[in-house]
């Protein structure tokens, strides 16, 4: 079960979302994978969702935390944070449109 | 100059390493109007962050971040990244130019870097390519004759725009249509780097990875040994993902042809290492807190007793006479007693 649904982002201000209440849509496992496999990843997954719906990437690379709001902007998609859990990073990002 | 219409808006594809020539090709480009995407190539041996991201971080250090992207975003662009690593396979095992100083099979590089680029100048329906390529700046790929190569056998031809060096070569397609305003290009020449950093205080430039830092693994002298090492004892010139991840990581030791060691430097080494247990042997101390090793090749029983007491010269129990060591393989575990290995023991020819 998806929480928030699918497709809600569209509405979402510019507050911080709770990331321990998201559920995504396509999550991207790039644990153990170096710069830039984590955000070529990402690409190729959000390129087969539809804009709003939400990525979460996992990633044991500490760039992640510079790379996934890099990638968010130059490529038109929102960055909604990253949570850390000892080594490992979980990413959130909402599909921008047209992409 | 071409009596074609100027199809507007002009759009062009750059390849960015995020470096100051690439970025500062973007920046003349957008400061003459023209919408410009750029591609960013995944090798498997492209310089990041990988080194950052496997050892623990200095103190105070920022976490890496990726030069390609990090450009993209202070110029407004978009930027496509592409993975080419499985392709890139012949480029390095099989070079029609041959390697440079090290394994660095530079301009193989570039033409198959253009020549990927064109394509997706073709699919993706840009009008031109360029590159921050400067005459004179790298030994192998920038030279007078051998960019003409990189225009001729990528199948870009007078497609490829080189902003910063335009002025010493013939004018490109682009420039004789009349697309780029080929007197608001640059000369530039050579080694010195002192005009590129002129020319981006000019233009507002002021965060850039230091100049001629390198961008690939294949230059560097330590990793291209491993390379050559792994090759040797295998074999054959082939190579996996994972093997080429493994020769960024950790010491290595071949203590005989048929097996080497991998052992963890630092924390953060030893977790990343600990992700390659699939087909190697992981070593690493029961009692105590000590470096992960890799045990790669077909070790024999002996030879794994030998890794053992290698790997506990490298922990904090390397002074005890006895310590216990954990193998792990394929998901079976056992224990072995060994004698940690005296310094003088080791031999230096068997670090590779």
């Amino acid at each position: 079960m998806k929480f928030p649904k699918s497709g809600m982002f569209d509405n979402l201000d510019s507050a911080q979302p709770d990331l321990d209440a998201l559920c995504a849509d396509r999550v991207v496992d790039a644990r153990r994978l170096l710069c830039p496999m984590p955000i070529i990843k990402a690409e190729a997954a959000i390129r087969e969702m539809q804009p709003h719906e939400l990525l979460s990437v996992l990633s044991t690379d500490p760039g992640l935390v510079n790379d996934l709001p890099a990638w968010c902007r130059v490529n038109g998609h929102r960055f909604l944070g990253i949570k850390r859990m000892g080594r490992e990073l979980t990413g959130w990002v909402v599909k921008g449109e047209g992409r | 100059m071409s009596l074609e219409p100027i199809p507007h808006p002009i759009r062009a594809l750059g390849l960015l390493s995020g470096g100051l020539d690439s970025t500062l090709a973007v920046k003349l480009l957008l400061d003459q109007g023209i919408e410009v995407e750029c591609v960013n190539f995944h090798t498997g041996f492209c310089i990041q962050s990988h080194t950052g991201a496997m050892r623990n971080p200095k103190p105070g250090a920022s976490p890496p971040r990726h030069d390609a992207l990090f450009a993209a975003g202070n110029l407004g662009i978009r930027l496509h990244m592409v993975d080419i690593a499985e392709d890139y396979v012949r480029i390095v095992t099989n070079p029609k130019y041959g390697y440079g100083k090290n394994l660095n099979p530079c301009l193989d590089c570039k033409i198959f870097m253009v020549h990927k680029a064109m394509e997706m100048k073709e699919s993706m329906g840009f009008h031109f390519l360029f590159t921050g390529e400067v005459l004179g700046q790298r030994p192998m790929s920038q030279r007078r004759d051998t960019l003409p190569k990189i225009d001729r056998e990528s199948g870009a031809g007078g497609w490829l725009l080189r902003p910063l060096t335009a002025l010493r070569m013939p004018p490109t397609e682009p420039e004789k249509r009349g697309w780029v305003d080929r007197s608001r290009l640059m000369g530039f020449s050579g080694r010195n780097r002192k005009p590129q950093m002129a020319l981006a205080a000019q233009l507002g430039i002021r965060e850039y990875p230091s100049p001629a830092g390198g961008c690939c693994f294949l230059t560097d002298e330590n990793y291209a040994r491993k390379l050559q090492d792994l090759w040797q004892f295998r074999g054959s010139r082939e190579y996996t993902m994972d093997d080429i991840l493994l020769l960024k990581a950790g010491r290595h030791l071949r203590p005989a042809p048929h097996f080497k060691l991998v052992i963890g430097r630092d924390e953060a080494e030893n977790h990343f290492l600990s992700g390659f247990v699939a087909g190697r042997v992981l070593v690493r101390f029961r009692d105590m807190p000590g470096p992960v090793t890799l045990v790669e090749g077909t070790p024999s029983t002996d030879d794994l007793t030998l890794a053992c007491r290698v790997a506990a010269r490298f922990g904090k129990g390397r002074e005890l006479s006895q310590v216990a060591m954990l193998l792990e393989t394929n998901g079976q575990q056992e224990v072995r007693e060994v004698t940690p290995m005296a310094a003088h023991e080791i031999s230096q020819e068997w670090y590779v």
